[in-house]
């Protein structure tokens, strides 16, 4: 195998897909702790999608997702302590513990969220990316769905519109194969997401999603395609999701020796450590530093999710309304 | 029926001109995106047809096809579009050919729309204008013909202009555009062509959402209405003043936020309130202004409230039908009568 990935960027790659899990792993025993309630939807598994999406992006390109986006979160950039806190429901979080789980954003980051309607980020994303259009800022929107927003009829109502007027916006879907507890083969008729633009001349591949390296070759061919004025993109991504659903799904949908067999075979962490350490000739030790770095970052975080107070009550008629006169 | 005798005109700075009330939303329009250049028209037929009711007339020419865009029939999809490109620094105007439509994005208009900003504890914030023709329109049926004031007006994170001279329609036309606030703007097929002289022409002038306008003074009962039923109670106020009744005219203009100060000032004088719409009676305009009456000028009424509103039936087709299920003017001055006591 030839060297497809400088070391440094290796290293960076490892570290943000390691970040998550470890991160999100911590939230689960937050949770089992009552420190998060309510929705609560781990990206375990998916990570390497991501990690490798965003090593090819500009600053100044956006970012839309779902609900299943601490992952997205953290690879934008955002800090974890705040991702944290707003998990946890504090006036430190993101969106000062009004959104929760599912509702971050950062303007600074270009993440535009963060949203619980399944679907309803594929025409917001395309509206990001009309945005970039129309202010001629040389911007790419990604567009990150599931196999299960795929099926809904917005996201063909984007396609169209985004093929039609040659918008910049790569769409991803994230195939984990299951929409709660309904698999692709019972939700969808021809499941090759990715040639579900072919009506628009939409072009479409189908990536491993567990290997960061084909991820990363994708997604430049993707978002160079749209960055250079010829409309959308679309990838879809062969991946698994370890977890339940959410928090409370006991998963029992799927066999154990399924789940057990894609993190054996597949995980994705591993698969690119091994890379690392075969062919770019990573020590352990260079490992290990990165791996006590993140236990670091991620203690920190939840040591300030767990002190940052609730948000003041007078929180909670704020924020309704912009409350800028629109005289200026 | 519907001329400008019954208006008092307000008083302002700058010549005042007459024009159609499609006529000033197309000027406010044009005003604001030369004024603003990430102002921009979204819809169906709005550019090459100049707009399904001509309200977009001529913007294709002045400003391109960049600026002033037709979509697939696909509301769902560029409500959503317009959202994100809000997100993203513009300031669309989405167009609903009629708000009927709206139904396909109600989604996109109450969940990412009106909500995100308190769910981002703040950061995002969405300046965008869905407009279109709302309420009853004439012989079309019940899946088009139905106002939606109060649906919207439900929903923080949303303000709801409703309009009825040309002069109002422009200036809070221009100042949901400037609003950093999504904003419904909810305009009338039947309004579209009528003649009002109170257009300000100095693009400079903007009303405040939010403040309603006191069209005729009376003492002896309030009648609230908004879009095409203030010109109605405006007439049963003519009919009423014959029988001694002197009627308050308030045209609330804005739904969300609602002028309850003047309302409830007007309520005060008159001790007797009828509030007139379009729309369904339960839980519709007139039920939260009765229910805020009560809340806040209970000791003032000598009346209970009476709602005059559509039928709460879908709109039927039959011109006997339709006009039955629709308040009319001896509607409103009968519930006048029933409020005064007067038979
Ligand atoms: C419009 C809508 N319908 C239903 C739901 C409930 N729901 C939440 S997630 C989900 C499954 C979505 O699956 P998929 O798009 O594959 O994403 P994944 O959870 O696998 O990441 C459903 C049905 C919702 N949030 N929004
Ligand atoms: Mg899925």
């Amino acid at each position: 195998m030839s060297q497809l990935i400088s070391t440094e960027a290796a290293l960076k790659a490892y570290h943000d897909m390691l970040l998550i899990r470890r991160f999100e792993e911590r939230a689960a025993q937050l949770y089992g702790m009552g420190l998060i309630a309510g929705f609560c939807h781990l990206y375990i598994g998916q990570e390497a999608i991501v990690v490798g999406i965003q090593s090819v992006l500009k600053s100044g390109d956006s970012v839309i997702t779902a609900y299943r986006e601490h992952g997205h979160m953290l690879v934008c950039g955002m800090d974890p302590k705040g991702v944290m806190a707003e998990l946890t429901g504090r006036k430190d979080g993101y969106s000062k513990g009004k959104g929760g789980s599912m509702h971050m954003f950062s303007r600074e980051k270009n993440f535009y969220g963060g949203h619980g309607i399944v679907g309803a980020q594929v025409p917001i994303g395309t509206g990001l990316a009309f945005a970039h259009k129309y202010k001629k800022d040389q911007g790419v929107c990604i567009a990150y769905m599931g196999d299960g927003a795929s099926n809904q009829g917005q996201v063909y109502e984007s396609y169209n519109m985004a093929a039609l007027w040659k918008l910049p916006v790569v769409y991803i879907i994230e195939n984990n194969k299951y929409g709660m507890g309904t698999s692709v083969e019972r939700s969808s008729a021809g499941p090759n997401y990715y040639g579900r633009g072919q009506g628009w001349n939409i072009p479409g591949e189908k990536v491993d999603g567990m290997e960061l390296l084909d991820i990363i070759e994708a997604s430049k061919r993707a978002v160079e395609h749209a960055r250079s004025g010829k409309g959308p993109y679309i990838l879809e991504l062969d991946t698994y999701r370890y977890r339940g659903h959410s928090m409370s799904d006991p998963a029992k949908y799927r066999s154990k020796d399924e789940v057990e067999g894609i993190k054996i075979n597949r995980d994705p962490i591993d698969h690119f450590k091994t890379y690392m350490t075969k062919i770019l000739k990573i020590t352990e030790d260079q490992v290990k530093v990165i791996e006590n770095e993140i236990k670091t970052v991620v203690l920190e975080a939840v040591e300030f999710a767990k002190a940052s107070p609730e948000p003041d009550l007078s929180e909670l008629y704020t924020d309704i309304l912009k409350e800028e006169v629109p005289f200026a | 029926m519907l001329n400008s005798n019954h208006l008092e005109i307000p008083m302002l700075p700058h010549p005042l001109t007459s024009m159609t009330v499609r006529e000033a939303l197309r000027d406010a329009m044009t005003e604001e995106m030369h004024r603003d250049l990430t102002v921009f028209l979204l819809g169906e037929e709005v550019a090459e047809y100049n707009g399904a009711y001509k309200v977009s007339q001529g913007l294709l020419d002045t400003f391109g096809p960049e600026r002033v865009i037709d979509t697939p029939i696909t509301e769902h999809g560029f409500a959503g579009l317009g959202v994100g490109a809000a997100f993203g620094g513009l300031r669309p105007i989405i167009e609903f050919m009629t708000f009927n439509f709206s139904m396909q994005a109600i989604d996109q208009i109450i969940n990412s729309a009106a909500k995100t900003l308190y769910m981002s504890g703040g950061q995002m914030g969405c300046p965008i204008v869905f407009r279109g023709p709302n309420g009853a329109a004439s012989r079309v049926g019940a899946q088009h013909s139905h106002c939606f004031a109060s649906w919207y007006a439900h929903c923080p994170g949303l303000k709801v202009i409703s309009p009825y001279s040309a002069g109002d329609a422009k200036a809070l036309l221009k100042a949901a555009i400037r609003d950093p606030n999504p904003v419904i703007f909810l305009e009338h097929e039947l309004l579209y062509g009528h003649h009002f002289d109170d257009v300000s022409t100095d693009p400079e002038h903007i009303l405040p959402i939010g403040k309603a306008y006191i069209r005729r003074k009376g003492k002896d009962v309030t009648l609230t209405a908004f879009s095409m039923m203030v010109g109605k109670a405006l007439e049963a106020a003519e009919i009423l003043a014959d029988l001694g009744i002197e009627a308050e005219v308030i045209d609330l203009r804005s739904l969300r936020p609602l002028d309850v100060e003047t309302i409830t000032q007007s309520v005060m004088k008159t001790n007797r309130l009828v509030s007139i719409e379009e729309s369904w009676p339960f839980a519709g305009i007139g039920s939260e202004i009765a229910a805020l009456m009560m809340e806040q000028a209970f000791d003032y009424l000598d009346a209970p409230v009476v709602r005059v509103t559509g039928a709460d039936v879908p709109m039927p087709y039959a011109a006997n039908l339709e006009s039955l299920a629709l308040p009319q003017v001896d509607t409103i001055v009968e519930a006048a009568k029933k409020v005064c006591y007067r038979s």
